[in-house]
């Protein structure tokens, strides 16, 4: 199963670029928390109508997806992080690594099929 | 000449120190290890990450009821106002606010910002008491007068 020297296929890409991209989805996600705590404290009274006017716009429910799209990458390198800390078995870590992709799509479907529902 | 070389060995072998042993800590060796305020606040930040990872469906089953319509923005409400609802949101509040606080913290360290092992320590403690603040705060908002 080895790819090379120490290398192995549930590993990480050996490289600077996902250290790049953890940063750069965090200042997406940091810009879009912001973003919807400011919207909601401003809507002192928080209803249906104003809450659903925060993300009725067809701008901000791309921007929104956008932000989403940064979440997932970002909690894919964190979690698979994670499992290549502590789950040592290369068949378990590989199954996981897939579960967490498979289920990261899936979420960030979901959160699509929600913001264009409204 | 025979003689000395022999002396010397003699000489030799006694002043030889034990190779010191170095190895990772397992998790036997964690109760007696002092963890420094940056390795808690970098460990807090992995447990909060994993803890919104794990509470992701949570989420956005929320989102998803606030605001799909009237009805279901009012299911919403009641989740809210059940008190384990309230916690549990607190707790997620706490992890938002920790992982955002030590988060910054990691790219003003990228940016070479405070890595001093004084202000490192410093920049921790911040970090620990910031979240606390703002989870205070939202608990006052969530358990409060008025709520």
């Amino acid at each position: 199963m080895s790819l090379g020297l120490r290398r192995v296929p549930a590993g990480a890409h050996y490289g600077v670029r996902d250290w790049l991209l953890q940063r750069i989805s965090a200042l997406v996600i940091l810009v879009f928390v912001l973003y919807v705590v400011g919207a909601a404290l401003l809507a002192a009274h928080l209803d249906y109508d104003s809450w659903a006017g925060v993300f009725a716009p067809p701008p901000v429910k791309l921007l929104t997806l956008l932000a989403f799209a940064a979440l997932c990458y970002h909690a894919w390198i964190g979690v698979r992080d994670i499992w290549m800390d502590y789950v040592k078995p290369v068949g378990l870590r590989l199954t996981l690594h897939a579960a967490t992709v498979l289920w990261l799509g899936y979420c960030l479907a979901w959160a699509a099929q929600i913001l264009w529902s409204i | 000449m025979r003689g000395a070389v022999a002396r010397q060995d003699a000489f030799m072998t006694p002043t030889k120190a034990p190779r010191p042993q170095i190895r990772n800590i397992g998790f036997g060796d964690l109760p007696n290890y002092r963890l420094p305020v940056p390795g808690v606040v970098s460990i807090l930040h992995r447990i909060s990450g994993l803890l919104m990872f794990l509470c992701l469906p949570l989420l956005l089953w929320l989102f998803e009821q606030s605001l799909s319509s009237e009805r279901s923005f009012d299911r919403y409400l009641d989740f809210f106002h059940h008190f384990l609802g309230r916690l549990l949101l607190l707790g997620l509040g706490w992890a938002l606010a920790h992982h955002l606080c030590a988060g910054v913290r990691f790219l003003l360290l990228d940016l070479h910002l405070g890595t001093a092992k004084d202000a490192a320590r410093r920049s921790s403690w911040i970090v620990l008491a910031l979240s606390a603040v703002l989870t205070a705060l939202l608990a006052w908002v969530l358990f409060g007068v008025g709520a």
